[in-house]
């Protein structure tokens, strides 16, 4: 069924059809129409599930940790400051190896204010030990949070998923989105099992308990393994979902006339789709543009960005995001991976879209020539784009 | 009738090898709680003492089905582990057992909201008065006058009264309890066993090692706690008050005991001077006259 959807209901819509029987929800602008609807579903019948208001993000993740260790499949969501706000349970959960999904309507954080789209606030828990896994569109949103309890339920993966989408961009832009049968979600998506341990009155453990160190290291390296083996399972179930429906993302990178370019631009998000026109008009002119659109973060398919950008003479790595003192996170993830090439591409960073701000197809057109330029130049700093300080005298 | 020790469960779901100090309140009140539910029970401990007293991986002293969680959270994670039974079918009691820390200051939050939601938990706040486990730090449920490590002078501001917060969020069921009574706190753990909604039972617990006194002297503190009328054991059951156990004498002064003798026991009082133990009695009388006041009403049948 074809049905013109915002991300935030597409992220709604893909929760429900995954049957999730447990959510707990606090309000945050701009993902509350995914809790909104969800209510709505609950409370009109459409989904058989435990639908909690609790009184911040702490608790909603805190009462999702709960119900996915008894058993539960957990969905919540949130944004910026609720994100930052239930950090301590976002590692919480993730170490205790519970496959709870969330999406998160990417966006600033203050002061100032700022309701905008931006990706700090998802990156900065890039840490935290999830699979993080950013969308293009509404569709993919939808798509992406069924899969999303495939790859966390996976008995080598045992980990929970988070889902960014952009702010507004696709936050509150509707788009068509097919609707899958429900029917076709089950044959994909069967009920979480109980292993490989729960909660029970029946057969009691101790979760969570002191460790030493003696044994903490070894529980970390396995939790980062996990997160590793992730990589091949993001890619299994994106060949299943295909066979299914008929869609696919690319697993972890979603390349765009790659092969042959000479310049690249490596994005995260929504806005890849204005780099990919951008890419078209420069083919136009001659100019052997691609787009690289990193689809998930963690774990970071190190090898396949080297084995995409080993072929390519410049790269430009644009990030919707900043680690003050230090600069755009995706460039530090991809020049990271490209250490180990004996031949380098050039690389040149570039900090955009702050708190809201427009990116636009004219943007990418000059960040590509600009890259070739610097490139003929050596100029490989970081560029903000569209900076004008001046502003802040007014 | 009411409760014999010799009908407790001999059963021991706190075992032997438990790492809590010599003793320890708390380790009284989860042994308590294990007797008091015959084990059936899934329990929810945050960052406190208790964390310790379960041992270190890949041993646990605590024989029934339990989760550690972070400090902030206890409330909130019993409400996704109660729904989720619920989902399930089966009717077992989640119970949180949280310092006075991990309750009153840093935990309030999320114990607001689920008594708000009427979450289905019996949450224990067991009282040692203080950031016990860290070192003795001062806490909301300090009392005045106390020292702690960051009171070194005394604690100048008077105790927050948790459980009336509670009670005011009109939950069907809230306690007042004592290390020292066990069978009056067994009786509040059954009772609330058998209530739906968010039941919240406050433990009081003298700490040998933060309250500065011999560790074979706990329950004879938590006597004189109860017996100066410093402590008062109590319980409100939709909405109706009643003192319980040795409190219920207590309401006529005469009959309680001096409030120095408790605090002569300590050794976190003994630089109070007359002017400060003058406030602490003070503080003493004007909570019985509250319980006063809600006894009367009590017995009038009317409720808060």
């Amino acid at each position: 069924m074809l049905k013109v959807l915002s991300g935030n209901h597409s992220a709604a819509f893909g929760a429900l059809l995954s049957r999730v029987n447990f959510v707990a929800a606090y309000p945050i602008t701009p993902q509350t129409q995914i809790i909104e609807k969800l209510s709505e579903f609950v409370d009109t019948g459409l989904l058989d599930a435990k639908y909690i208001r609790v009184e911040s993000e702490h608790s909603a993740m805190a009462a999702c940790v709960g119900a996915s260790a008894t058993g539960a499949r957990a969905f919540t969501a949130s944004s910026s400051h609720g994100l930052i706000y239930m950090a301590e349970m976002t590692f919480w959960a993730s170490a205790s190896r519970l496959p709870i999904v969330m999406a998160i309507s990417c966006r600033a954080l203050g002061p100032p204010w700022n309701i905008g789209n931006e990706h700090t606030d998802i990156l900065a828990l890039r840490d935290a030990g999830w699979v993080q896994i950013f969308v293009e569109n509404n569709q993919e949103v939808l798509d992406s949070v069924i899969q999303a309890y495939r790859i966390a339920e996976d008995e080598r993966v045992l980990l929970p998923v988070m889902i960014g989408l952009d702010a507004f961009t696709l936050s509150h832009t509707s788009e068509p989105v097919e609707i899958p049968s429900q029917e076709m979600v089950d044959q994909f998506l069967p009920p979480r099992s109980d292993k490989p341990y729960l909660l029970s009155p029946e057969n009691p453990f101790t979760f969570g308990n002191m460790s030493n160190p003696t044994e903490h290291m070894e529980l970390r390296f396995m939790h980062h393994t996990a997160v590793r083996n992730a990589k091949n399972v993001i890619l299994e179930v994106d060949k299943k979902w295909e066979a299914l429906f008929g869609r696919s993302y690319g697993g972890l990178l979603d390349e765009f006339m790659c092969k042959d370019a000479e310049v690249v631009v490596v994005s995260i998000g929504a806005s890849s789709g204005d780099a990919k026109e951008a890419a078209n008009i420069l083919r136009n002119e001659g100019i052997k543009a691609g787009v690289l659109r990193v689809r998930v973060i963690r774990p970071f398919p190190s090898e396949e960005v080297r084995d995409v950008l080993s072929r390519v003479k410049a790269v430009a790595v644009v990030d919707r995001n900043l680690s003050p003192g230090s600069g755009g996170i995706l460039v530090s993830e991809v020049k990271n991976a490209l250490y180990g090439l004996r031949s380098k591409p050039f690389v040149k960073g570039y900090i955009l879209g702050l708190g809201g701000r427009d990116v636009t197809v004219e943007d990418y057109q000059a960040i590509f020539r600009k890259t070739l330029k610097s490139y003929e130049e050596g100029d490989d700093r970081a560029d903000w784009v569209n900076l004008n300080l001046e502003v802040l005298d007014r | 009738m009411s409760l014999q020790i010799k009908e407790l469960d001999r059963k021991e779901y706190l075992l032997p090898g438990h790492t809590a100090c010599p003793g320890c309140p708390a380790a009284m009140g989860l042994r308590l709680l294990g007797k008091a539910l015959g084990g059936n029970m899934i329990l929810v401990i945050p960052a406190s003492c208790a964390t310790i007293i379960q041992g270190a991986f890949p041993k646990t002293s605590l024989t029934v089905p339990l989760i550690n969680v972070p400090f902030a959270s206890s409330a909130a994670i019993a409400s996704g582990i109660s729904e989720t039974l619920d989902l399930q079918h089966k009717d077992v009691p989640v119970v949180v057992f949280a310092g006075d820390g991990g309750t009153g200051d840093i935990g309030l939050q999320a114990l607001s909201g689920a008594a708000e939601r009427g979450e289905n938990i019996i949450y224990i706040c067991y009282d040692n008065e203080g950031y016990e486990n860290t070192g003795i730090q001062r806490s909301c449920s300090t009392p005045y006058g106390a020292w702690t490590t960051t009171t070194i002078k005394g604690k100048p501001e008077k105790r927050k009264d948790i459980p009336s917060i509670i009670a005011a969020h009109g939950v069907p069921y809230v306690a007042t309890a004592s290390v020292s009574y066990p069978l009056d706190f067994i009786d509040k753990v059954r009772k609330s066993s058998k209530i739906r909604g968010l039941k919240y039972i406050h433990l009081h617990a003298p700490c040998p090692t933060g309250w500065r006194f011999p560790s074979e002297k706990t329950i004879e503190v938590g006597r004189l706690a109860v017996l100066t009328g410093t402590w008062i054991l109590y319980e409100i059951e939709y909405g109706s008050f009643r003192l319980t156990g040795p409190s219920r004498s207590l309401l006529d002064r005469g009959k309680r005991k001096q409030v120095e003798e408790y605090l002569k026991a300590q050794g976190r009082f003994k630089h109070l001077n007359n002017e400060m133990i003058k406030r602490i009695k003070e503080e003493v009388e004007s909570k019985w006259e509250e319980v006063k006041g809600l006894t009367l009403r009590g017995e009038r049948g009317s409720h808060l």
